[in-house]
C-alpha cells in the first residue's frame, strides 16, 4: 500500500511519534489479512500434525496386508516433489511480477504455477487409483486409512489451491492488479501455496522416503 | 502528512513509510534481490530434496541412524522454505509472524510427540503380540 493510500483511510503512521508501536492506529488491511490468513495456515499445519500423529501410531497396522515398504513409489514421489517445488517457485515469481502490476508475466508464472500443481495432483491421484485398483484402498487396513486420509487431505488442499488460482487469474484478468484487494488476495494465496509445499515435505520424508527405508 | 523519515529508516530505500510491520510471504526489496531470494530458495531447496532421496536409497550409511538423518533434513528444508519463500525473517517488522509460528510449532510438537510417545508407550503394554493385534482387532 502507497503511502497516500494509506493517509486516504487514516491508517498512515508517518508524522506519528515514534514511541514504539502504543501511538499508532491498527495496521493497514493490506497487512492484518494477510497476518490473519497465516495465522489461518498455522492452524492448518496443526491439523495436520494431528493427522501425521495418527499416520505414526498405524503405520505398523497392516492388519496382514500390503505394508508400505510393498506399495509406495519412489520415482513417482520424486516427479511428484519436483512439480511442487518449481510451482513453488513459479507462485513466487508470479508474485515479483505482481507487485510490479505487471500482468502480462503475473499470469504467466500463475499459469506455469497451477499447470505443476495440476502435474502434481494427476500424479497423486493416479497413485491412488492403482493403490485402490491392486485392493490397497482406504478400507483394507487401519495404515492405510491413515495414509489416504493424510496425503488425500493434502491432495484436496492441492485442488483447492488450484481452483483459488484459477480465480485469482480471473480476476486480475477482469479487475487488473489493484493494490487494494487483487494483490492482497494474490499474497494470501501464496502463503498458502508454500505452506502446501512445506506440509508435502514432510510427507514425503515421512510417509514416502522413511516408510520405504530396507 | 509530514514526510519526516523516521529514525531506524536506515539506508533503505527512500520511502517515507518504513513499514513497522510486514505479512508473512510479502517481499520487500528490490527486483533482484527478490528473485535472487527466490532462486537461492530453490537450490537449497532442491539440494536438500536430492540429498533427502539419495540418503534414503544409498546402503553406505549407518542404517538406524537414516531416518533421523531424514527428519533433520525435512526440518531443515521446511526452514529454507519458510525464509526464502515466505520471507520469515529475525527482523522487528516481523515480531508478530514469528511469534505466530513459533506458538504454532510448539502445539505441532506437543501433538507429534505426544501422540506417538503415548501410542507407542500403549501398543508395547497391552499384552499380545502386535502380529495378533493386528489380525484380530485393526481393520
Amino acid at each position: 500500500m502507497s503511502a497516500t493510500e494509506a493517509a486516504a483511510i487514516g491508517l498512515t503512521h508517518a508524522g506519528s511519534e515514534n514511541t514504539g508501536l502504543g501511538h499508532r492506529g491498527p495496521e493497514s488491511k493490506s497487512i492484518v489479512v494477510p497476518y490473519g490468513f497465516w495465522l489461518f495456515v498455522l492452524s492448518d499445519i496443526i491439523l495436520f500434525s494431528a493427522l501425521f500423529a495418527t499416520y505414526a501410531s498405524l503405520v505398523h497396522a497392516t492388519d496382514g496386508g500390503p505394508t508400505s515398504n510393498e506399495l509406495f513409489d519412489r520415482t513417482l514421489v520424486a516427479v511428484e516433489t519436483g512439480a511442487l517445488l518449481l510451482s513453488t517457485f513459479t507462485c513466487g515469481l508470479a508474485m515479483i511480477a505482481a507487485k510490479r502490476a505487471n500482468m502480462l508475466w503475473t499470469q504467466v508464472w500463475l499459469l506455469v504455477t497451477g499447470l505443476f500443481g495440476f502435474v502434481f495432483l494427476v500424479i497423486e491421484i493416479t497413485e491412488f487409483a492403482i493403490l485402490i485398483g491392486e485392493g490397497a484402498g482406504p478400507h483394507r487396513s487401519a495404515f492405510l486409512s491413515a495414509f489416504f486420509t493424510l496425503v488425500g487431505c493434502h491432495g484436496a488442499h492441492v485442488t483447492a489451491g488450484l481452483l483459488w488460482i484459477g480465480t485469482m487469474m480471473a480476476q486480475i484478468w477482469t479487475k487488473g492488479l489493484q493494490p487494494s484487494f487483487v494483490q492482497r488476495r494474490l499474497l494470501c494465496l501464496s502463503i498458502f501455496w508454500h505452506a502446501l509445499d512445506i506440509i508435502w515435505v514432510a510427507i514425503f520424508t515421512i510417509v514416502y522416503l522413511i516408510g520405504t527405508l530396507p | 502528512m509530514t514526510p519526516e523519515e523516521p529514525e531506524f529508516a536506515g539506508e533503505g530505500p527512500a520511502e517515507p513509510n518504513e513499514l513497522m510491520n510486514v505479512a508473512p510471504g510479502e517481499p520487500h526489496d528490490s527486483l533482484l534481490s527478490e528473485v535472487a531470494s527466490y532462486v537461492v530458495g530453490l537450490a537449497l531447496a532442491v539440494l536438500l530434496t536430492a540429498v533427502s532421496f539419495w540418503v534414503a536409497s544409498t546402503s553406505t550409511l549407518w542404517g538406524p541412524g537414516v531416518a533421523v538423518g531424514l527428519v533433520v533434513l525435512a526440518i531443515a528444508q521446511m526452514g529454507v522454505h519458510l525464509v526464502f519463500f515466505l520471507h520469515i525473517t529475525s527482523g522487528p517488522d516481523n515480531t508478530n509472524n514469528v511469534l505466530a509460528l513459533a506458538f504454532g510449532m510448539i502445539i505441532v510438537f506437543l501433538v507429534m510427540i505426544g501422540t506417538i510417545w503415548i501410542m507407542a508407550h500403549l501398543a508395547a503394554n497391552m499384552g499380545p503380540p502386535p502380529e495378533l493385534t493386528n489380525l484380530h482387532l485393526q481393520h
